[in-house]
Protein backbone atom coordinates (compact mmCIF):
# COMPACT_ATOMS: atom_id res chain seq x y z
CA UNK A 1 0.00 0.00 0.00
CA UNK A 2 0.78 3.68 -0.51
CA UNK A 3 1.03 5.53 2.56
CA UNK A 4 1.34 9.39 3.07
CA UNK A 5 2.30 10.42 6.60
CA UNK A 6 2.22 14.42 7.11
CA UNK A 7 4.70 15.78 9.76
CA UNK A 8 7.96 13.94 10.25
CA UNK A 9 8.76 14.68 13.82
CA UNK A 10 9.27 11.78 16.16
CA UNK A 11 5.74 9.75 15.86
CA UNK A 12 6.13 10.44 11.71
CA UNK A 13 9.43 9.13 12.14
CA UNK A 14 8.98 6.04 13.90
CA UNK A 15 5.58 5.20 11.87
CA UNK A 16 7.33 5.28 8.68
CA UNK A 17 9.59 2.91 9.93
CA UNK A 18 7.63 0.46 10.91
CA UNK A 19 5.66 0.90 7.73
CA UNK A 20 8.72 0.41 5.60
CA UNK A 21 9.51 -2.80 7.77
CA UNK A 22 6.35 -3.87 6.33
CA UNK A 23 7.33 -3.43 3.18
CA UNK A 24 4.60 0.04 2.56
CA UNK A 25 5.41 2.58 0.12
CA UNK A 26 6.12 5.16 2.30
CA UNK A 27 6.51 9.23 1.92
CA UNK A 28 6.83 11.63 4.60
CA UNK A 29 6.24 15.50 4.19
CA UNK A 30 6.96 18.14 6.44
CA UNK A 31 8.25 21.55 6.22
CA UNK A 32 11.60 21.40 8.32
CA UNK A 33 14.42 20.85 6.41
CA UNK A 34 16.27 19.03 8.70
CA UNK A 35 13.88 16.55 9.59
CA UNK A 36 13.44 15.37 6.10
CA UNK A 37 16.98 15.37 6.25
CA UNK A 38 17.04 12.78 8.98
CA UNK A 39 14.31 10.74 7.54
CA UNK A 40 16.36 10.63 4.20
CA UNK A 41 19.66 9.91 5.70
CA UNK A 42 17.78 7.00 7.97
CA UNK A 43 15.69 5.62 5.50
CA UNK A 44 16.19 6.19 2.02
CA UNK A 45 14.79 8.93 -0.22
CA UNK A 46 11.18 8.70 1.26
CA UNK A 47 10.79 12.45 2.68
CA UNK A 48 9.88 15.55 0.95
CA UNK A 49 9.85 19.04 2.16
CA UNK A 50 6.80 20.95 1.80
CA UNK A 51 3.27 22.03 3.18
CA UNK A 52 0.80 18.58 3.59
CA UNK A 53 -1.99 20.94 2.64
CA UNK A 54 -0.89 22.40 -0.43
CA UNK A 55 -1.97 20.74 -3.27
CA UNK A 56 0.92 21.46 -5.83
CA UNK A 57 3.25 19.12 -2.35
CA UNK A 58 0.73 16.69 -2.72
CA UNK A 59 0.11 16.27 -6.81
CA UNK A 60 4.10 15.77 -6.88
CA UNK A 61 3.87 13.42 -4.03
CA UNK A 62 1.60 11.57 -6.44
CA UNK A 63 -1.32 11.44 -3.43
CA UNK A 64 -4.26 10.46 -6.37
CA UNK A 65 -2.58 7.19 -6.21
CA UNK A 66 -2.08 6.68 -2.05
CA UNK A 67 -4.28 4.50 0.06
CA UNK A 68 -3.92 5.80 3.50
CA UNK A 69 -3.39 9.27 3.97
CA UNK A 70 -1.76 10.22 7.77
CA UNK A 71 -1.22 13.60 9.64
CA UNK A 72 0.21 14.17 12.32
CA UNK A 73 1.36 17.38 12.85
CA UNK A 74 0.95 18.82 16.37
CA UNK A 75 -1.42 21.68 14.83
CA UNK A 76 -5.10 20.37 14.55
CA UNK A 77 -6.49 22.69 11.74
CA UNK A 78 -3.40 21.57 9.89
CA UNK A 79 -4.48 18.00 10.15
CA UNK A 80 -7.66 18.70 9.68
CA UNK A 81 -7.52 21.07 6.46
CA UNK A 82 -4.46 18.30 5.10
CA UNK A 83 -6.90 15.11 5.43
CA UNK A 84 -9.65 16.51 4.04
CA UNK A 85 -7.84 17.48 1.01
CA UNK A 86 -6.65 14.22 0.91
CA UNK A 87 -9.92 12.49 1.28
CA UNK A 88 -12.39 15.24 -1.08
CA UNK A 89 -9.60 16.51 -3.51
CA UNK A 90 -6.93 13.19 -4.26
CA UNK A 91 -9.99 10.80 -3.45
CA UNK A 92 -7.80 8.85 -0.96
CA UNK A 93 -9.98 6.42 0.64
CA UNK A 94 -8.77 5.97 4.26
CA UNK A 95 -7.80 9.09 6.34
CA UNK A 96 -6.39 9.10 9.74
CA UNK A 97 -5.65 12.35 11.77
CA UNK A 98 -3.81 13.22 14.82
CA UNK A 99 -5.82 15.52 17.37
CA UNK A 100 -3.90 17.63 20.27
CA UNK A 101 -7.22 18.91 21.30
CA UNK A 102 -9.55 16.08 22.97
CA UNK A 103 -12.34 18.60 22.00
CA UNK A 104 -11.89 18.74 18.21
CA UNK A 105 -12.48 14.68 18.27
CA UNK A 106 -16.03 14.92 17.66
CA UNK A 107 -15.44 17.73 14.98
CA UNK A 108 -13.37 15.69 13.15
CA UNK A 109 -15.72 12.77 12.62
CA UNK A 110 -18.61 15.21 11.58
CA UNK A 111 -15.94 16.40 9.10
CA UNK A 112 -15.50 13.32 7.45
CA UNK A 113 -12.02 11.85 9.16
CA UNK A 114 -11.95 8.55 8.81
CA UNK A 115 -9.53 7.76 12.07
CA UNK A 116 -8.97 9.91 14.63
CA UNK A 117 -5.75 9.84 17.29
CA UNK A 118 -5.74 11.51 20.22
CA UNK A 119 -2.40 10.92 21.23
CA UNK A 120 -3.10 12.59 24.70
CA UNK A 121 -5.84 10.13 25.98
CA UNK A 122 -4.23 6.84 24.78
CA UNK A 123 -0.91 7.84 27.14
CA UNK A 124 -3.10 9.11 29.41
CA UNK A 125 -4.67 5.39 29.75
CA UNK A 126 -1.51 3.97 29.41
CA UNK A 127 -0.27 5.74 32.67
CA UNK A 128 -3.64 4.98 34.42
CA UNK A 129 -3.31 1.17 33.43
CA UNK A 130 -0.06 1.30 35.36
CA UNK A 131 -1.58 3.16 38.56
CA UNK A 132 -2.39 0.69 41.77
CA UNK A 133 -5.06 -1.91 41.15
CA UNK A 134 -7.70 0.59 39.88
CA UNK A 135 -11.00 -0.71 39.93
CA UNK A 136 -12.03 -0.10 36.65
CA UNK A 137 -10.11 0.73 33.61
CA UNK A 138 -11.19 1.46 30.26
CA UNK A 139 -9.73 -0.55 27.30
CA UNK A 140 -12.08 0.85 24.98
CA UNK A 141 -14.45 3.67 24.43
CA UNK A 142 -16.64 4.08 21.79
CA UNK A 143 -18.42 7.09 22.77
CA UNK A 144 -20.18 8.00 19.48
CA UNK A 145 -21.08 4.40 19.15
CA UNK A 146 -22.51 4.38 22.96
CA UNK A 147 -20.53 1.36 24.20
CA UNK A 148 -17.29 1.42 26.20
CA UNK A 149 -15.56 -2.33 27.10
CA UNK A 150 -13.86 -2.39 31.27
CA UNK A 151 -11.61 -4.21 33.41
CA UNK A 152 -13.33 -4.37 36.68
CA UNK A 153 -10.91 -5.96 39.62
CA UNK A 154 -13.74 -7.50 42.53
CA UNK A 155 -12.44 -6.32 45.57
CA UNK A 156 -12.08 -8.89 48.60
CA UNK A 157 -15.34 -6.65 50.34
CA UNK A 158 -17.68 -7.24 47.02
CA UNK A 159 -20.90 -9.30 47.55
CA UNK A 160 -20.61 -11.09 44.00
CA UNK A 161 -17.47 -13.62 45.54
CA UNK A 162 -19.36 -16.87 45.51
CA UNK A 163 -22.35 -15.78 43.65
CA UNK A 164 -22.76 -16.66 39.86
CA UNK A 165 -23.56 -14.15 36.45
CA UNK A 166 -27.27 -15.61 37.49
CA UNK A 167 -27.52 -13.98 40.66
CA UNK A 168 -26.44 -10.56 39.90
CA UNK A 169 -28.42 -7.90 38.81
CA UNK A 170 -26.70 -5.78 36.36
CA UNK A 171 -27.55 -3.18 33.84
CA UNK A 172 -29.84 -3.74 31.07
CA UNK A 173 -26.88 -2.73 28.54
CA UNK A 174 -24.34 -4.78 29.91
CA UNK A 175 -22.91 -7.69 28.57
CA UNK A 176 -20.28 -9.43 30.83
CA UNK A 177 -17.87 -11.65 28.57
CA UNK A 178 -14.82 -12.53 30.34
CA UNK A 179 -13.26 -13.78 33.94
CA UNK A 180 -9.42 -13.03 33.84
CA UNK A 181 -8.10 -15.53 37.11
CA UNK A 182 -5.16 -14.88 38.55
CA UNK A 183 -2.73 -17.95 37.77
CA UNK A 184 -5.53 -19.30 36.03
CA UNK A 185 -6.57 -19.40 31.72
CA UNK A 186 -9.29 -17.29 31.46
CA UNK A 187 -13.12 -18.19 31.76
CA UNK A 188 -16.26 -17.14 29.78
CA UNK A 189 -19.05 -16.03 32.79
CA UNK A 190 -21.33 -19.12 32.24
CA UNK A 191 -23.71 -20.98 34.51
CA UNK A 192 -22.19 -22.66 37.60
CA UNK A 193 -18.51 -20.03 37.63
CA UNK A 194 -18.64 -18.42 40.58
CA UNK A 195 -16.89 -15.10 41.35
CA UNK A 196 -13.67 -15.14 42.99
CA UNK A 197 -11.71 -12.16 44.88
CA UNK A 198 -9.42 -10.71 42.50
CA UNK A 199 -11.01 -11.60 39.21
CA UNK A 200 -10.99 -9.57 36.48
CA UNK A 201 -14.15 -9.04 34.63
CA UNK A 202 -13.98 -7.87 31.15
CA UNK A 203 -16.98 -6.13 30.57
CA UNK A 204 -19.01 -4.32 28.21
CA UNK A 205 -21.63 -1.31 29.09
CA UNK A 206 -23.19 2.12 27.87
CA UNK A 207 -20.94 4.92 29.70
CA UNK A 208 -24.32 5.78 31.44
CA UNK A 209 -24.35 3.14 32.88
CA UNK A 210 -20.56 2.04 33.98
CA UNK A 211 -21.61 3.42 37.70
CA UNK A 212 -24.38 0.70 37.75
CA UNK A 213 -22.13 -1.88 36.51
CA UNK A 214 -19.30 -0.72 38.91
CA UNK A 215 -21.52 -0.96 42.06
CA UNK A 216 -22.00 -4.28 41.39
CA UNK A 217 -18.79 -5.50 41.18
CA UNK A 218 -17.24 -3.41 44.13
CA UNK A 219 -20.21 -2.31 45.73
CA UNK A 220 -18.35 1.04 45.14
CA UNK B 1 -12.18 36.04 13.67
CA UNK B 2 -8.95 37.96 12.71
CA UNK B 3 -8.68 41.46 13.81
CA UNK B 4 -6.19 41.85 10.74
CA UNK B 5 -6.30 44.73 8.80
CA UNK B 6 -9.30 43.41 6.37
CA UNK B 7 -10.88 42.16 9.48
CA UNK B 8 -10.54 45.50 11.29
CA UNK B 9 -11.83 47.44 8.40
CA UNK B 10 -14.67 45.07 7.65
CA UNK B 11 -15.58 45.91 11.33
CA UNK B 12 -15.53 49.32 10.95
CA UNK B 13 -17.73 49.06 7.71
CA UNK B 14 -20.13 46.79 9.49
CA UNK B 15 -20.62 48.87 12.57
CA UNK B 16 -21.01 52.10 10.74
CA UNK B 17 -23.41 50.24 8.36
CA UNK B 18 -25.35 49.93 11.91
CA UNK B 19 -24.28 45.76 12.85
CA UNK B 20 -23.67 44.25 15.95
CA UNK B 21 -20.38 43.11 15.80
CA UNK B 22 -17.81 41.46 17.71
CA UNK B 23 -14.13 40.75 16.18
CA UNK B 24 -12.08 38.14 17.52
CA UNK B 25 -8.44 37.63 18.30
CA UNK B 26 -5.59 35.92 19.74
CA UNK B 27 -3.16 38.83 19.68
CA UNK B 28 -4.62 42.00 22.19
CA UNK B 29 -2.37 44.10 19.55
CA UNK B 30 -4.64 43.32 16.68
CA UNK B 31 -7.13 45.32 18.37
CA UNK B 32 -5.04 48.27 17.69
CA UNK B 33 -6.38 48.72 14.12
CA UNK B 34 -9.71 49.45 15.22
CA UNK B 35 -10.41 53.09 14.63
CA UNK B 36 -12.95 55.49 17.16
CA UNK B 37 -15.53 54.73 14.36
CA UNK B 38 -15.83 50.94 15.80
CA UNK B 39 -18.47 50.21 18.30
CA UNK B 40 -18.74 46.73 18.48
CA UNK B 41 -16.97 44.51 20.73
CA UNK B 42 -13.33 43.21 20.56
CA UNK B 43 -12.84 40.03 22.30
CA UNK B 44 -9.72 38.49 22.70
CA UNK B 45 -9.33 34.62 22.38
CA UNK B 46 -9.11 31.45 20.12
CA UNK B 47 -11.82 31.18 17.08
CA UNK B 48 -11.04 27.74 16.97
CA UNK B 49 -12.36 27.08 20.35
CA UNK B 50 -15.73 26.33 21.11
CA UNK B 51 -16.21 28.15 24.51
CA UNK B 52 -14.78 31.22 22.66
CA UNK B 53 -16.71 31.23 20.07
CA UNK B 54 -20.45 30.90 22.34
CA UNK B 55 -18.95 34.03 24.83
CA UNK B 56 -18.39 35.61 20.93
CA UNK B 57 -22.22 35.07 20.95
CA UNK B 58 -22.00 32.89 18.01
CA UNK B 59 -24.91 31.13 18.87
CA UNK B 60 -27.11 33.99 17.74
CA UNK B 61 -25.08 35.41 15.24
CA UNK B 62 -26.30 36.23 11.56
CA UNK B 63 -22.96 35.68 9.71
CA UNK B 64 -19.19 34.79 10.67
CA UNK B 65 -16.43 35.93 8.58
CA UNK B 66 -12.99 34.40 9.22
CA UNK B 67 -10.06 36.32 7.76
CA UNK B 68 -7.19 35.48 9.79
CA UNK B 69 -3.56 34.77 7.74
CA UNK B 70 -4.02 31.43 8.49
CA UNK B 71 -5.39 29.30 5.45
CA UNK B 72 -6.41 26.76 7.66
CA UNK B 73 -7.47 28.27 10.78
CA UNK B 74 -10.07 30.21 8.37
CA UNK B 75 -11.77 26.86 7.12
CA UNK B 76 -11.22 24.82 10.72
CA UNK B 77 -13.55 28.01 12.08
CA UNK B 78 -15.47 28.52 9.57
CA UNK B 79 -16.58 24.36 9.29
CA UNK B 80 -17.04 25.13 13.36
CA UNK B 81 -19.17 27.88 12.31
CA UNK B 82 -20.82 26.41 9.54
CA UNK B 83 -21.47 22.82 10.94
CA UNK B 84 -21.47 23.20 14.23
CA UNK B 85 -23.50 26.33 15.31
CA UNK B 86 -25.20 26.35 11.95
CA UNK B 87 -24.30 30.32 11.21
CA UNK B 88 -26.61 31.32 8.10
CA UNK B 89 -23.80 33.02 6.43
CA UNK B 90 -19.82 32.17 6.87
CA UNK B 91 -17.49 33.70 4.78
CA UNK B 92 -14.17 32.19 4.42
CA UNK B 93 -10.54 34.04 3.29
CA UNK B 94 -8.22 30.93 1.83
CA UNK B 95 -5.41 32.08 0.31
CA UNK B 96 -4.58 28.94 -1.53
CA UNK B 97 -6.28 28.95 -4.56
CA UNK B 98 -6.81 25.14 -4.81
CA UNK B 99 -8.28 24.73 -1.18
CA UNK B 100 -10.34 28.16 -2.25
CA UNK B 101 -11.76 26.15 -5.03
CA UNK B 102 -12.20 22.90 -2.66
CA UNK B 103 -13.81 24.12 -0.04
CA UNK B 104 -16.37 26.26 -2.12
CA UNK B 105 -17.29 23.03 -3.04
CA UNK B 106 -17.63 21.77 0.35
CA UNK B 107 -20.45 24.00 1.23
CA UNK B 108 -18.27 27.36 2.32
CA UNK B 109 -18.57 30.59 0.75
CA UNK B 110 -14.93 31.45 -0.04
CA UNK B 111 -12.52 34.22 -1.00
CA UNK B 112 -9.23 33.48 -2.40
CA UNK B 113 -7.94 37.71 -2.14
CA UNK B 114 -4.46 36.09 -4.01
CA UNK B 115 -6.92 35.41 -6.63
CA UNK B 116 -9.01 38.49 -6.64
CA UNK B 117 -5.99 41.20 -6.48
CA UNK B 118 -4.04 39.47 -8.72
CA UNK B 119 -7.34 39.26 -11.27
CA UNK B 120 -7.39 43.20 -10.29
CA UNK B 121 -3.99 44.12 -10.90
CA UNK B 122 -3.98 42.13 -14.37
CA UNK B 123 -6.91 44.20 -15.18
CA UNK B 124 -5.42 47.57 -13.91
CA UNK B 125 -2.55 46.49 -16.70
CA UNK B 126 -4.56 46.27 -19.73
CA UNK B 127 -7.17 49.06 -19.50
Amino acid sequence: MYIIIVGGGRLGFKLAQSLLDKSHEVLVIDKRQELVDRIIAEMGSVAIVGDGCEGKILESAGARRADIFISLTSEDEDNLVSCQIAKHYFKIPRTIARVMDERNEMLFKALGIDIIINSTNIILEYIMHEMPSPPVMHLIQERDRGFEVVNITIPPSSSVIGRGIGELALPESAVIALIIRRGATPVLPLEGVQFEEGDQVIAATSPENEPFLRAVFTGQ
Amino acid sequence: MGCSRVGARLAEMLSEDGCQVTVLDIEANSFKRLSQNFNGTALLGNGLDEATLVRAGIETADAFVAVTQGDNRNIMASQIARHIFKVPRVVCRIYDPLRRDLYSELGLITISSTTVVANMVKNKLFV
